[in-house]
């Protein structure tokens, strides 16, 4: 690894560390964050590839209220450099990812404990009218959340890849790497079951079955379930406008229908 | 007393500022700190002449914040609009605005989480994943260009129409239009996962349960797979997934999920049930 492959690392490290709280931009992904850390390393094809296998992983790690999920960000950089410069399978790296993805939960639950400290110093700068105070406040727990991922990244970019790394990772024997593999072939499904939790709607549960039929016996791609899903979508709420207005005997405003833009079917 | 007026510039700023909403999110008060500093440049604007009420006007909106940071903006918006009447002598008390905003953080969380996490993110995300693992640079990019480019929109827009609404939006967003939004959402979120279940999992069971040659002299191999196949295809992943819902409900830690899958795969690989 070349000094300017180290601080583009680390820079790639520091922007995942802070989407990571921020989930604006989403360079904290597996998808995004992997395929970064191999373009820096000179291995795209391979970060590619590993963003994706991680991202089905973590496809239902999402912070919602005040619950955190596990830490998405450590697990991407710190995997995708073990793979890429150990030369490392990609089963190797969805071992890896898991026990990350906790230290990575550990670490963020951490900084944002201690920035109630920034909180507190906040409301003092607020009483003294400084508006610069609050805003460096705000930027000290943004920059805690960068630099708990690059520090750990940096220190792994500086040992991965030696005699002694590479031999504890080829240690793992075959059967658990080819079983993790296999098993990467429907871990997703613990995804699918958080984003099923999350939306909460019993009563909408046939729409994911006709999605899974037609998925079975047809060979729709997923923008064709795209268009099926807003075409039930406004069939549902035309059926649901119904029902309100006779609850309310037509005491409704406006037709929210027209919400649902046809142009988007295409 | 002469008129305060924001200008386009000014919301553009809060536009901005809105991106970084939870850069210090903490467990106290959440995104108190961010929501402050994406309101700064109105209210410095606002309260240029009046010190005192711009110390208070800081103070209140480090309170308590926590919702779906892009459906935050119009509640910024909003906010902005209020300040701006109070500036110019309206009667708003501290009570009013801290209540818009204690009143809209829940139900466009309600709207936000099924909406941008339920549906928007995991079916970009599968789709950018699915093409990715071919190793091709178009997956992760469909999903961070599509994503970036409806969260930013909703953002501007979130601001922009919350300014220009002011407190009628709040009337707006108690009425049915909300809820026609975040079920149509899921009823798309839902279909599209069913499908996933279905298309972009695999699980293969090469086990032989019977082998003979024919009375045409084929040597026909039955596996598990291939019953399961003639039954219900993708019976398995279903089955897993509604596994899965039940043990998340039960308070179950996902990661503990995940290394419990993986134990299977990796018991189930070394017996030779998983190929």
């Amino acid at each position: 690894m070349t000094s300017m492959q180290f601080i583009l690392l680390i820079v790639v490290a520091m922007v995942a560390g802070m989407a990571s709280v921020l989930d604006e931009a989403q360079f904290h992904r597996p998808l995004v964050a992997c395929t970064l850390v191999g373009l820096v390393l000179g291995d795209v094809t391979t970060g590619i590839i590993l963003g994706g296998t991680l991202e089905m992983l973590a496809l239902g790690w999402m912070n919602v209220g005040a619950a955190m999920a596990p830490d998405a960000a450590l697990a991407s950089v710190v995997s995708a450099i073990l793979v890429i410069v150990g030369h490392q399978s990609i089963g190797a790296g969805i071992a890896l990812a898991v026990p990350l993805a906790a230290a990575g939960q550990v670490l963020t639950i951490f900084v944002r404990t201690i920035t109630v400290f920034f909180q507190h110093l906040a409301d003092k700068f607020a009483a003294e009218g400084n508006a610069f105070g609050i805003e460096m406040c705000h930027l000290g727990g943004l920059l805690l959340q960068g630099i708990r991922v690059a520090v750990p990244a940096a220190l792994v970019a500086i040992v991965a890849g030696t005699d002694t790394v590479n031999a504890m990772l080829n240690s793992i024997p075959e059967v658990i790497t080819r079983g993790l593999q296999v098993s990467g072939g429907f871990i997703v499904v613990v995804g699918y079951a958080m984003v099923i939790n999350m939306m909460n709607a019993k009563s909408l549960m046939p729409y994911f079955f006709l999605g899974f039929l037609l998925a079975v016996f047809t060979d729709i791609n997923l923008i064709g379930f795209g268009a099926i899903g807003l075409i039930c979508a406004y069939f549902h709420i035309k059926g649901l406008e119904r029902e309100l207005n006779v609850a309310a005997s037509g005491a409704s405003t406006g037709n929210p229908v027209d919400d649902v833009d046809d142009s988007d079917l295409m | 007393m002469s008129t305060k007026q924001l200008t386009k510039s000014d919301l553009v700023s809060i536009f901005i500022r809105s991106n970084f909403l939870l850069g210090s999110f903490n467990f106290e008060r959440m995104q108190a700190i961010g929501f402050c500093v994406s309101l700064i440049p109105a209210l410095k604007k606002l309260y240029k002449d009046d010190p005192e009420e711009y110390k208070r006007s800081l103070k209140r909106h480090l309170e308590f914040f926590n919702t779906q940071p892009f459906l935050a903006t119009p509640i910024m918006g909003i906010i902005a609009a209020m300040e701006e009447k109070k500036a110019n002598g309206a009667d708003i008390s501290e009570g009013t605005l801290s209540g818009v905003k204690v009143g809209l953080i829940g139900p466009l969380a309600g709207v936000g989480d099924p909406i941008f996490w339920g549906t928007l993110r995991p079916v970009l995300a599968a789709l950018g994943a699915g093409i990715a693992l071919t190793g091709s640079i178009i997956g992760p990019l469909i999903f961070f260009v599509a994503f970036n480019v409806i969260r930013l929109l909703t953002n501007w827009y979130g601001v922009m129409y919350g300014y220009d609404k002011g407190t009628e939006l709040v009337d707006e967003m108690g009425g049915n239009k909300m809820r026609y939004l975040t079920e149509g959402s899921s009823v798309l979120g839902l279909l599209v996962m069913g499908a996933l279940v279905a298309k972009w999992t695999s699980v293969n069971m090469p086990l032989v349960l019977s082998e003979y040659d024919n009375s045409a002299g084929e040597h026909v191999v039955t596996t598990l797979q291939s019953i399961l196949d003639s039954l219900m295809p993708s019976i398995v992943p279903l089955l897993m997934t509604f596994a899965c819902m039940y043990l998340l409900k039960k308070g179950m830690n996902p990661l503990l999920i995940i290394v419990g899958l993986f134990a299977i795969g990796i018991v189930g690989y070394a017996v030779g049930l998983f190929a």
